[in-house]
C-alpha cells in the first residue's frame, strides 16, 4: 500500500507543471547538446590545444609553443597558399550574377520555366566526389570541353591543358564550382524574389515600367539583404575552399588551396600540430573577415529595422548644413 | 505607332536574348553529365576509338554498368547507404525537432546562449574540424564502426534545427496550453501534438539532409575507412581511382549509378527541395 501511494506521489510529482517543464527541457536538449560538444567543441579546444605541440595522432607527444603557428607563415606551402582564394572568390561572384540573372528571368512567365530551372539546380545534388570524376574527364585534352569548343572553330593546338596549365587550371576549378552552386544560389534568389508583394509588379506594369525598370526598382531593392548575406558567405567560404582541387586533381600542378594542404598535412604526413595551427589561423581570418563585413554591411544596410549609418550621418550632415 | 513598333522590336530582341542564355545555361548545366550519359554507353574498343561526344552505337549495352556496379561493390554500398540515412535521418530529425521545441516554447537561462553556440558551430569550417574529430574518434574507439559514424552524422546541423524552430513560431502556443490544461505533460504535447503537425517540415528537412548524408563522402572515406565492410554509395566511387583511373567508361558507369537515387528524389520533389533550401537560407 504504502509502495503505490508513494510512487503515486512520484508521478505526480514527475507531472505536475514545473517540474515536467524541467525535466523536458533537460532530456530535450540532452542529446543534442552532447553531440555538439563531442563533435564541436570538444575538438575545437583540442584543436587550439594540439596547436602548441609537435605530435601525431598516436604516440608521444611535445610542447613546442608557438613553432606551429611560426611555420604556418613561414613554409612555402601553408600561408601562401590563401592567395590561391583569390580565383575562388572572383568565381563566386560571378556565380552571383548569374544566378541574379537567371532568377531574375525565371521569375516571371518564361516557356519552361520549370525545365531551365531544374537542369540549372541539378547539380546542386550530384555528390562530390562524383563531381570530381565528371570534371576530370570533361577537361581531359580531347575530351568533352576541348570537343565542344572544336565545334565552335577552335582549334586543338591552341586550347590549353585544362587541369595541368597552371595558368589556368585554377580557373578551371574555380568553375566547376560555379557550375555547381549556381543553380542553388538561383533557386534562393527565386525563393526571395516570389515573396516580394506581386501587387507590387501589377502596379509597376500599369504605370509602365520595363523589365529593366522593375528589376532596378522593385527586385533588386527587395532582395538586396540576401544578396549582401551571400556575397558575405561566399568570400570566407573562398578562404576555406576544398572540394573542387581535393576531388578534380588531388591539389597537384599548384592547384593545392590553404584546406588540400591542411587536410594532407593532418592526415598524409600526420604533422597534426602543424595543421591544427593552420586550422586556428584560417578560423581566426574567417571570424575576422565575418566581423568586418557584418559591420560593413550595417554600414550600408543598417541592420533589421534599424537604418543604416551612412544613410543616417547623410542626413545628418545635410541637417547641419541646412543650418 | 512608330514607338509602339520600338517597343516590340525592343521585346523581341530581349525574348531571343532570353531565351538565348538560358538554353546555353542549360547546356552548360547538363552537358558534363550528358558526356558521362554517352560514355557510360560505350563497349571498351568504342571508347578508345570514337570521340567522347559521339553517341554510342547502342542505348542498350549495359555491360559497364554491371562492371562497375561490382567492382565499386554498390550492392552492399547501397545496403549501407541506406542503413546511414534511416538511422541518421530517424535520429537527427527527433532530436533537432526536440531541441526546437524547448528553444522556441520555453524560456529559461541558457536559451539564447545555446542558439548562440549552434549559430557559432555552423561558422566552423568542417574540413578543419576533423582533425581534432579524427583523434576524438580514435580515443572512442569509432572508426571503421557504422554506429559511430551514424552518431556523428546525426551531430544536428543549424540549418534544420532553424527550419524547425521557424514551423514551431507559426504554430499557436494557445494549442499547447489547452492540451496542459487537460492534463496532458510537455512531453505529451510533444509526441502526440506537435510533432505530428511538423510533417511539412520534417519532410522538408529529411529531403535537405538526406541528400547530404547520401552524397558525403570525405567523412565517411575519413571514418568508414575499410572499404570492404564499411563502402558506402559516395565512397565506393573511391574505387575508381587507382588503377582504373582513366577507365571512363566504367566510370561515368558509376557515376551515373551514384547519381540515379538523386536524380528520383529531385524528380519527385522538386517543390519540397526548392522551398527547403529556401526556408533554411533565410534564417540561416
Amino acid at each position: 500500500m504504502g509502495e503505490t501511494r508513494k510512487r503515486n506521489c512520484f508521478v505526480k510529482w514527475i507531472s505536475s507543471g514545473k517540474v515536467n517543464k524541467r525535466l523536458c527541457i533537460v532530456t530535450f536538449m540532452f542529446f543534442p547538446l552532447l553531440l555538439l560538444l563531442v563533435f564541436t567543441y570538444i575538438p575545437f579546444f583540442k584543436m587550439f590545444q594540439f596547436s602548441f605541440y609537435d605530435m601525431k595522432y598516436i604516440g608521444s607527444r611535445e610542447f613546442v609553443g608557438f613553432e606551429n603557428y611560426i611555420n604556418v607563415f613561414k613554409r612555402d606551402d601553408c600561408f601562401r597558399a590563401l592567395a590561391l582564394c583569390g580565383y575562388y572568390i572572383v568565381a563566386s561572384f560571378i556565380q552571383l550574377g548569374l544566378a541574379l540573372y537567371f532568377a531574375s528571368v525565371l521569375s516571371f512567365k518564361v516557356k519552361g520555366g520549370g525545365i531551365f530551372k531544374g537542369l540549372m539546380f541539378f547539380p546542386f545534388l550530384v555528390c562530390g566526389i562524383a563531381v570530381g570524376f565528371v570534371f576530370k574527364f570533361f577537361y581531359t585534352r580531347g575530351f568533352v570541353l576541348d570537343t565542344v569548343l572544336q565545334w565552335i572553330g577552335f582549334e586543338l593546338d591552341n586550347l590549353p591543358y585544362w587541369l595541368r596549365d597552371s595558368s589556368i587550371n585554377n580557373a578551371s576549378l574555380a568553375a566547376s564550382s560555379i557550375w555547381r552552386y549556381m543553380g542553388q544560389n538561383m533557386v534562393l534568389f527565386i525563393g526571395a524574389i516570389m515573396s516580394v508583394d506581386s501587387s507590387l509588379y501589377e502596379a509597376a506594369a500599369i504605370d509602365g515600367a520595363t523589365g529593366w525598370h522593375k528589376f532596378r526598382y522593385i527586385i533588386f531593392p527587395s532582395i538586396k539583404t540576401i544578396i549582401v548575406l551571400n556575397m558575405i558567405l561566399s568570400i570566407t567560404g573562398s578562404l576555406s575552399v576544398f572540394e573542387p582541387p581535393y576531388v578534380i586533381t588531388g591539389g597537384s600542378f599548384g592547384t593545392s588551396t590553404y584546406f588540400v594542404i591542411m587536410n594532407k598535412l593532418a592526415h598524409e604526413n600526420q604533422k597534426v600540430g602543424l595543421a591544427s595551427a593552420m586550422a586556428i589561423v584560417l578560423l581566426l581570418i574567417i571570424l575576422l573577415a565575418t566581423a568586418a563585413q557584418k559591420l560593413g554591411f550595417k554600414y550600408f544596410f543598417g541592420d533589421g529595422e534599424e537604418e543604416a549609418i551612412r544613410t543616417r550621418r547623410k542626413r545628418e550632415k545635410a541637417r547641419r548644413e541646412q543650418a | 505607332m512608330n514607338i509602339n513598333t520600338k517597343a516590340k522590336v525592343k521585346r523581341g530582341i530581349w525574348n531571343i536574348f532570353k531565351y538565348f542564355t538560358l538554353i546555353l545555361g542549360a547546356f552548360i548545366s547538363v552537358l558534363p553529365l550528358v558526356s558521362c550519359v554517352i560514355t557510360a554507353f560505350k563497349t571498351e574498343e568504342e571508347y578508345a576509338s570514337t570521340n567522347v561526344m559521339q553517341l554510342p552505337s547502342s542505348w542498350l549495352y549495359f555491360d559497364n554498368f554491371i562492371q562497375a556496379f561490382k567492382q565499386a561493390n554498390m550492392g552492399l554500398a547501397f545496403r549501407n547507404s541506406i542503413l546511414i540515412m534511416v538511422v541518421v535521418l530517424f535520429g537527427s530529425i527527433l532530436t533537432g525537432a526536440m531541441l526546437a521545441y524547448v528553444l522556441n516554447r520555453f524560456k529559461f537561462p541558457g536559451n539564447g546562449l545555446i542558439r548562440n553556440a549552434f549559430l557559432f558551430a555552423s561558422l566552423l569550417p568542417g574540413i578543419a574540424m576533423q582533425v581534432s574529430v579524427y583523434q576524438i574518434m580514435y580515443s572512442l574507439h569509432l572508426i571503421n564502426s557504422l554506429p559511430g559514424y551514424m552518431i556523428l552524422m546525426m551531430g544536428t546541423d543549424v540549418i534544420s534545427i532553424y527550419i524547425f524552430i521557424q514551423f514551431f513560431e507559426n504554430i499557436s502556443v494557445a494549442l499547447d496550453e489547452s492540451a496542459i490544461m487537460d492534463g496532458c505533460t510537455y512531453f505529451g504535447v510533444f509526441f502526440r501534438i506537435l510533432l505530428p503537425l511538423l510533417k511539412p517540415a520534417i519532410v522538408t528537412v529529411m529531403i535537405l539532409k538526406g541528400v547530404g548524408v547520401y552524397n558525403e563522402y570525405y567523412t565517411a572515406n575519413l571514418y568508414l575507412q575499410d572499404k570492404n565492410k564499411f563502402v558506402t554509395v559516395a565512397t565506393s566511387l573511391f574505387k575508381f581511382t587507382g588503377p582504373l583511373g582513366n577507365q571512363y567508361n566504367y566510370i561515368c558507369a558509376g557515376v551515373i549509378i551514384t547519381m540515379l537515387p538523386a536524380l528520383i528524389v529531385f524528380i519527385a520533389c522538386q517543390k519540397q527541395i526548392y522551398s527547403g533550401l529556401t526556408q533554411g537560407a533565410v534564417k540561416g
